[in-house]
């Protein structure tokens, strides 16, 4: 039971994470139609950055985490003007070739700047666990969860009840109608590159803090984006959350039970069995829909 | 009324227009109109004449379907707009009410509303003309919470017509309204039209395939076949007359089909 307990803890703490990522992908996804596979470095990048602010300026972490998201909301509006903007209407194959291009870009500046060798996190939560019933639980664990649902409620009440949150529902739903009102279009596709590149590096500053380091490897979480989506639905952002948390407790599950008794890898193969089952049964994923738009 | 008035200078106007897709599909050949302020003035032809395109072309939405202006120009107010993005000219009072209803079928009636209202920051004005959009198509304020993907194709389309009054306009751009709806609701809706012209002083340019209903509100009427006017003049008159009865007065898609052998050559 203790052990079910702890797996699915783990499970729910990464999972949240793949949340955000995939998160930042669906919003992408949903406004413009664009696929973008830069979402891990997006991560890896907002880690370096707090990191850096950590460094230079002895602030507490809250006010790292908020300057690195405002760093995120900035970056994406760039890249949008003077990478993207220029794709719209340009075939699929150079859009994922040019997000592609953007990860190893991405890869390339955080190492030219920090380097490739793990670099230590200060420690940010306290390091004794406190006791849930019967269960050890890390503080970092906590604090994960809790800013991972707070991002998600937040996200979720933003585009239920902003009217800007509301046209980007609407542009996504169709640009040429969107524009008929008004709705800057282009500005829309702006925000949703700045949201993608924000949740992902919260999710980035979590992963360093819960790690105590960072390194390039922070990037491979980007990975995940496929399976999750797949899972969720490429265009539903409920499913880009329940996806994540779904893959994440199977990994620690397969990991947990299963890698004992073939001896390692069911973590990483898990999830894509549980995939392939899914599909079976909902070709256009949990959430998705039958005429995902575009593409 | 507008047909009385001794030629004020038009609210739009457009000078031999041209306008090309894709670089080479030439679709408009040198059009020119004029919609006099206050007036309803319906734009009548078969399908594949180029009416769409014309309201694209006024409201600012060919861009996005690789569709350009390249000759001749389009006034609003005595001020060129051809060229001028679709969220500036939604600023300067024209909207452009699409082809197919076209509701955002994931926003609820009221949301969707409110888009129809995104250039305006003014709340308690929003807030009037939201109140005033239920006065004319009570079922909305009924369905206000619903999702409008739920509603039928009158509702949608008066949900369309309520997302325009949401921008309050000086022009709405109509593209066949009655298209998909019930035939009781058809004259519900021109019906309300009527009203808003005149209630709201809003100016309509009215594309419609059903010609009979068109003609019944309009107070002038053009008829453009292969992107070239064919016949222009006053509504009565064009519902009098008898190339348009022949071609257009039975209504509805085959009608259509048949004007252009029988108003070309
Ligand atoms: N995006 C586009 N790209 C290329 N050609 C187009 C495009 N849109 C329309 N056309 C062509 O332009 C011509 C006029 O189309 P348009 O939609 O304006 O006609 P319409 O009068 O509105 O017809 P309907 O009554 O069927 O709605 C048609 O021949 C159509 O095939
Ligand atoms: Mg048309």
């Amino acid at each position: 039971m203790e052990l079910f307990l702890q797996l699915l803890l783990n499970g729910l703490v990464v999972g949240g994470i793949y949340a955000l990522v995939a998160l930042g992908f669906v919003i992408i996804y949903k406004s413009s139609g664009l696929l973008n596979f830069a979402q891990g470095e997006f991560l890896m990048l907002g880690a370096y950055v707090c990191l850096a602010i950590l460094e230079e300026t002895r602030v507490p972490f809250v006010a790292a985490f908020l300057l690195t998201l405002v760093f995120s909301v900035a970056l994406g509006l760039l890249l949008e003007r003077v990478v993207l903007r220029p794709l719209l209407g340009q075939p699929l194959i150079s859009v994922i070739m040019v997000t592609l291009g953007l990860s190893s870009v991405l890869k390339a500046v955080v190492q030219a700047l920090w380097g490739s060798h793990t670099r230590p996190f200060p420690p940010v939560f306290a390091t004794e666990p406190v006791m849930l019933g019967p269960l050890p639980v890390s503080q970092g664990y906590l604090w994960s969860l809790g800013c991972v649902a707070l991002l998600l409620v937040l996200l979720t009440l933003f585009f239920r009840f902003t009217r800007l949150g509301l046209a980007m529902r609407a542009t996504a739903f169709s640009q040429q109608v969107a524009l008929s009102m008004g709705i800057p279009v282009r500005r829309i596709f702006a925000l949703s590159w700045s949201i993608a590149a924000a949740v992902s590096a919260a999710g980035g500053m979590l992963l360093g803090a819960m790690r105590g380091g960072v390194d390039g490897s922070l990037a491979f979480y980007g990975l995940k984006v496929i399976p999750v989506v797949i899972l969720g639905g490429m265009d539903s952002i409920s499913g880009a959350i329940a996806g994540g948390l779904i893959i994440g407790v199977l990994e620690n599950f397969s990991g947990g039970y299963l890698d004992p008794l073939v001896g390692g890898g069911a973590k990483d193969v898990a999830p894509f069995v549980a995939l392939v089952l899914i599909l079976m049964v909902k070709p256009h994923g949990l959430f998705g829909t039958a005429h995902a738009r575009r593409v | 009324m507008a047909g009385a008035l001794s030629v004020p200078a038009p609210l739009l106007r457009l000078d031999a227009v041209e306008v090309v897709y894709d670089g080479a599909i030439l679709v408009l050949r040198g059009l020119s109109l004029s919609v006099p302020e206050g007036s309803i003035v319906a734009l009548l032809g078969p399908n594949g004449a180029g009416k769409s395109t014309t309201l694209k072309a006024i409201s600012g939405l060919l861009r996005g379907e690789g569709g350009k202006v390249t000759s001749g120009s389009i006034e609003f107010l005595g001020e060129r707009i051809d060229g001028l993005p679709p969220e500036d000219l939604v600023r300067r009072g024209i909207f452009h009410v699409m082809e197919g209803r076209r509701v955002f079928e994931e926003l609820t009636v009221e949301e969707n509303l409110a888009m129809g209202g995104y250039t305006r920051h003014d709340r308690p004005g929003l807030r009037r003309d939201q109140a005033r959009c239920y006065e004319y198509f009570p079922i909305l304020g009924q369905r206000r919470r619903q999702l409008a993907g739920y509603l039928s194709g009158g509702e949608q389309q008066m949900l369309a017509l309520g997302r325009a009054l949401m921008a309050r306009p000086r022009l709405i751009l109509l593209d066949e309204p009655s298209l998909g709806v019930a035939p009781m609701v058809v004259e519900e809706i021109f019906r309300l039209l009527r009203r808003i012209n005149e209630e709201e002083k809003t100016t309509l340019l009215l594309v419609e395939q059903n010609a009979r209903v068109a003609l019944a509100i309009a107070h002038h009427g053009y008829v453009i076949e292969s992107g070239r006017m064919v016949l222009e003049g006053k509504a009565a008159d064009l519902a009098g007359d008898k190339t348009v009865q022949d071609a257009y007065l039975g209504g509805g898609q085959q009608a259509g089909r048949r004007a252009r052998t029988s108003l070309i050559s």
